[in-house]
């Protein structure tokens, strides 16, 4: 069993044969590749290839089964739970429901017009950007299956604690008021046939294609220069183990980001084959997908500037915390 | 006929109200079309994920950017 998920792992998600095939495609013409430029286009070419085809498949997976879950049909599920019982669900829905960040005051306004809970909305928030099936996958690929669940674990009980430390805090008054006044509508859910879904996750991988290649490019550029370029006594100086400042610098350097966690894939591989820890790099990661000004902006017309303040600082707060977590029982996963 | 496009204003939203205002050309529809980007009224008809396409005033697809073809199907119907 071990050695399967080793060879899914290395092969079929890494692609490590990936590597071998550009390496000696540009020792062929010339390039060597132990030098910093062949080693840097290396890694960009793998990588670029690599996401990109990961991309493509994982995506279309995805949205197959996402089409089962649109916010419409989450909203009518949540209404039947109470307590921390729908805040769970609602973590674990967001993690399958299709979300776009400009959709999130439509979806803000539905669940808080249908009555649903703060802490439900705010659990939903959390784990939506942050945990997604494309994530895990992404994560095994470099970290391993091991790593890969327990983030999806740690993820879920972080928007879990924040959904209900939002609630406890009864933050309700911080709703801006339209969207309290809003009445409910319930739609009824468009039905789709298998043909109809098989259309949907298409269109969903040439639209995300087309949306993030930049963010990948970027990505894996600075992810070469990274990998080939800067020295490792510098990343080991502000990212490394004995800077105990790490989780919370890479934190604060994610929070502004906006980028796609596809995006953010490159960085990660190649700060950690320069000895970053898990946890710092997880740190990143989870700061630029579930935070970023772009959101914050949008969220801010739904929500007033107080609520918006304590909902950064838990998630922020929270994503340090399991950085270090992460940091400390490294040994233990990868 | 009434078409509306509901979304706030980001790219998707705009190449939904591109292919509706294509499809309903190719198919000579002289129609009113709207598009819808406050919030409120969006959810209103609840509508949680935008893009949306509402025709006559019901809702015909939410979170999708149609294609043009598939928008000429929908009105045929």
């Amino acid at each position: 069993m071990n050695t399967v998920l080793l060879f899914l792992q290395d092969q079929i998600l890494s692609m490590k044969w990936l590597n071998v095939i550009v390496g000696k495609f540009l020792n062929l013409i010339g390039l060597d590749t132990t030098l910093w430029l062949g080693g840097a286009l290396q890694f960009f070419f793998y990588d670029v290839i690599k996401i990109l085809i990961l991309l493509s498949v994982l995506i279309f997976i995805i949205s197959y089964i996402q089409s089962y879950f649109p916010p419409e049909r989450t909203k009518k599920i949540l209404g039947k739970y109470n307590g921390i019982t729908a805040r769970i669900i609602s973590a674990l829905l967001g993690t399958v429901t299709p979300f776009c960040s400009c959709s999130s005051i439509p979806l803000f306004i539905g669940f808080t017009s249908a009555g649903l809970p703060i802490g439900v909305t705010f659990s939903f928030l959390i784990s939506s950007p942050l945990v997604d099936l494309g994530s895990l996958i992404l994560l095994a690929s470099i970290f391993g299956f091991k790593t890969a669940i327990v983030y999806v674990i740690v993820g879920l009980v972080l928007a879990v604690i924040g959904g209900t430390l939002i609630e406890k805090l009864h933050l309700e008054n911080y709703i801006e008021d339209f969207v309290k006044n809003i009445a409910n509508v319930d739609i009824e859910n468009t039905v789709m046939t298998k043909h109809d879904r098989i259309d949907y996750a298409k269109e969903q991988v040439k639209l995300t294609v087309h949306k993030i290649y930049l963010y990948v490019l970027i990505g894996v550029g600075i992810g070469a220069i990274i990998h080939n370029v800067i020295p490792q006594e510098f990343i080991q100086m502000v990212l490394g183990e004995n800077n105990p400042f790490s989780v919370i610098i890479a934190t604060l350097v994610g929070i502004p980001m906006y980028a796609d966690i596809f995006g953010t894939i490159p960085i990660a591989e190649a700060l950690f084959s320069k000895g970053v820890e898990l946890g710092t790099i997880l740190s990143f990661m989870m700061a630029v997908t579930a935070l970023s000004l772009p959101s914050m902006i949008m969220l801010r017309r739904a929500i007033k500037p107080k609520l918006l303040t304590i909902f950064v600082i838990i998630v922020t707060i929270g994503i340090i915390l399991i950085g270090y977590g992460f940091n400390a029982f490294q040994y233990l996963l990868v | 006929m009434n078409v509306k496009i509901l979304g706030s204003g980001c790219a998707k939203c705009n190449q939904l109200e591109k292919n509706t205002l294509t499809a309903l050309n190719e198919m000579n529809i002289k129609a009113d079309v709207e598009h819808v980007t406050d919030f409120a009224k969006i959810a209103a008809y609840g509508v949680m994920s935008t893009p949306a396409l509402m025709l006559d005033d019901k809702v015909i697809s939410m979170g999708r950017v149609l294609t043009v073809e598939d928008i000429k199907n929908i009105i045929s119907k």
